[in-house]
């Protein structure tokens, strides 16, 4: 952790970035996103097995930009992030600047997105065991009865959109739940308004996920709609070969046409 | 002066068992995997024995996640309402509720009665037998007495119960609708013993002063300190809609051809479209402007306008933030500047 502190600390000094997000202590033993502006507050930066919350979902935030140039303590799933965001052309190389920190919390510089696109080819999809164990009896499910299961979880949901808002993939500046001319999803949180709007999320990002499980993470009744995107992110790599986050000039599957593609299953 | 009894656990079992008899619905606290939200039981077992707090607050007995306002048909004379028939409300029971929510029934009445009687939310209200329970532990979050509220406050309350042991409740006979039940149910309620209430709940310290931050938080309104908290904050709603006093609706109606239903829906003070215009401008343009606006609307709007406080310091919106925006914190700070 001393060399991010001092990375951080010296890119504050030196006045390359003006803010460096991070992690800092929270309240009652939990951690909180922080925003470093002064290089005597590096010392506040952390990093430990809590630090999970994507901070990559900062990048894009106009407050943060606003504070100038930015650098960004960057574990694996933010790193993946960038990398989408890129491929997306939502950011540049070189508009940031990340700090990779390694799971033994050890400085990792890159150079270039190249470099990040190797590092992080070393890590699988990250999931728990009771996450795996969910998937694998809804897998088991006969179609009615996989309709009936999300219905039932989602009747509960009351469209707080935290799983939106804590999705660095969730950028867009409308997002179709705000359209209301014409209205797509029904705003209620009733359950069709909550069912469509659950599909909605998971086909948005179907194949732009980089299942980091913040959506799930930062939902205050534990919904479990991380699986329905880590699902879809499993269907396309199967089909596809991709996985988000992977490249920082990724061709999106569900959006790029090629000649060669497979007509097979059109009749 | 408020009628103490004594109820003992299997009178309270056999009280839950009558009013299931009588046909009413009860909810109460059940804990669910890893957390504790209110559900109907079907008896005093089903009900959690060791939470602080449920995760969401007890409004949507009084003001649900969404609920019909009125059907309408337009038709060649015009338009035509038929609104919800207040008498189908039910009569429902509140059981194992904090004086906390009991409390923010009384913050969310003095909104749903200002300048307009809702005679939906008057009609739930009146149809709920709110028996609490008093806090026996607190946590980190909780700053009830900062707010003037007990641990073991009767305010809101039809029936108050503080646990004296493990099979003795102190019943304070709070309301005329609490009396009914004494009277109904006579045998289950037994004289009570000389006891210290105070000894028995949850001791909560005070962490700030109410009075001095309602009175000064107008002069920091352009102040870079709501920039400087809310800088993490996400944009959710998931503060607005764990808190039992945030009563912000939006009103949506869904059509289909010529008839429809009008909706109202929660919503939240901290979600952009909240203030954008139809022409596009939105007068709260970032969220330290929404982050500003949740907490002046709690400790300077509604203490000016309604006398009364839009908070009840129960911690949950803290508990439930995903970025940890700790209000108790925050609100500390602000009566630093």
């Amino acid at each position: 952790m001393e060399q991010i502190i001092k990375k951080a600390k010296d890119l504050l000094e030196k006045n390359t970035v003006q803010v460096v997000i991070g992690y800092g202590e929270g309240s009652k033993n939990r951690v909180r996103p922080v925003f470093i502006t002064k290089p005597e507050d590096a010392e506040k930066l952390i990093y430990d097995d809590r630090c999970i919350q994507n901070l990559a979902v900062y990048i894009l935030k106009h407050e943060v930009k606003h504070l100038g140039k930015t650098g960004i303590t960057a574990p694996y799933f933010v790193l993946r992030s960038i990398l989408q965001l890129s491929s997306e052309n939502q950011i540049k190389e070189g508009e940031l600047i990340i700090l990779g920190v390694s799971s033994e919390s050890n400085l990792i510089e890159f150079p270039d997105f190249k470099s990040i696109e190797n590092y992080v080819a070393s890590f699988n999809l990250h999931i728990t065991v009771q996450e795996k164990e969910l998937i694998e009896k809804i897998k088991k499910m006969s179609m009615e009865e996989r309709f009936i299961y999300w219905t039932e979880v989602f009747s509960e949901c009351f469209k707080c959109y935290a799983c939106r808002s804590a999705c660095p993939m969730c950028y867009c500046s409308r997002c179709t739940v705000d359209c209301n001319q014409p209205q797509w999803i029904p705003v209620a949180s009733h359950a069709l308004g909550n069912l469509e709007w659950h599909i909605m999320r998971a086909m948005h990002l179907a194949g732009r996920c980089v299942n980091c499980g913040q959506c799930a993470e930062a939902c205050p009744i534990d919904i479990p709609m991380n699986l329905l995107t880590y699902k879809l992110t499993e269907d396309l790599n199967e089909k596809f070969g991709m996985f988000a986050g992977a490249g920082a000039t990724a061709e999106y599957a569900l959006s790029t046409y090629k000649p060669d593609d497979k007509e097979n299953f059109i009749i | 002066m408020i009628e103490k009894k004594l109820l003992t656990k299997a009178s309270l079992d056999n009280l839950v068992s009558k009013l299931l008899d009588e046909g009413k619905k009860i909810f109460a606290p059940v804990r669910k995997d890893k957390q504790v939200n209110f559900e109907i039981i079907s008896s005093l077992k089903d009900m959690a024995d060791d939470y602080i707090l449920t995760v969401q607050s007890a409004k949507f007995v009084v003001f649900p996640k969404v609920e019909k306002l009125f059907d309408y048909e337009t038709t060649k004379d015009g338009v035509k309402v038929k609104d919800i028939d207040i008498h189908t409300i039910p009569e429902l029971v509140l059981l194992g509720i904090r004086p906390c929510d009991s409390v923010a029934f009384g913050t969310l009445n003095s909104v749903f009665t200002w300048d307009y009687k809702d005679n939906i939310f008057v009609t739930r209200l009146k149809k709920t037998l709110i028996i609490s329970i008093s806090c026996k532990k607190s946590d980190e979050y909780c700053f009830c007495s900062s707010i003037g509220i007990s641990s073991g406050d009767t305010k809101g309350s039809d029936i108050l119960l503080t646990e004296i042991d493990n099979s003795h409740y102190l019943a304070e006979i709070i309301s005329e609708k609490g009396k009914e039940i004494v009277s109904k149910y006579p045998d289950l309620f037994e004289t009570a013993p000389d006891t210290e209430k105070e000894k028995l709940i949850a001791n909560v310290p005070e962490c700030f002063n109410l009075k001095e931050i309602s009175r000064n938080l107008g002069e920091f309104f352009q102040s870079d300190i709501w920039l400087e908290q809310s800088l993490r904050c996400l944009g959710c709603g998931a503060c607005a809609f764990v808190c039992p006093t945030c009563a912000c609706f939006d009103i949506q109606d869904e059509c289909r051809g010529k008839s429809g239903t009008r909706l109202r829906c929660w919503d939240s003070c901290g979600f952009s479209l909240f203030t954008q215009h139809t022409s596009g401008h939105n007068p709260r343009e970032v969220q330290s402007q929404r982050w500003r606006q949740r907490i002046m609307h709690k400790f300077s709007y509604m203490p000016d306008r309604l006398n009364v406080t839009g908070c009840v310091g129960c911690g949950r919106c803290s508990r439930a933030c995903p970025v940890d925006m700790n209000i108790l914190e925050h609100i500390i700070k602000l009566a630093e500047v």
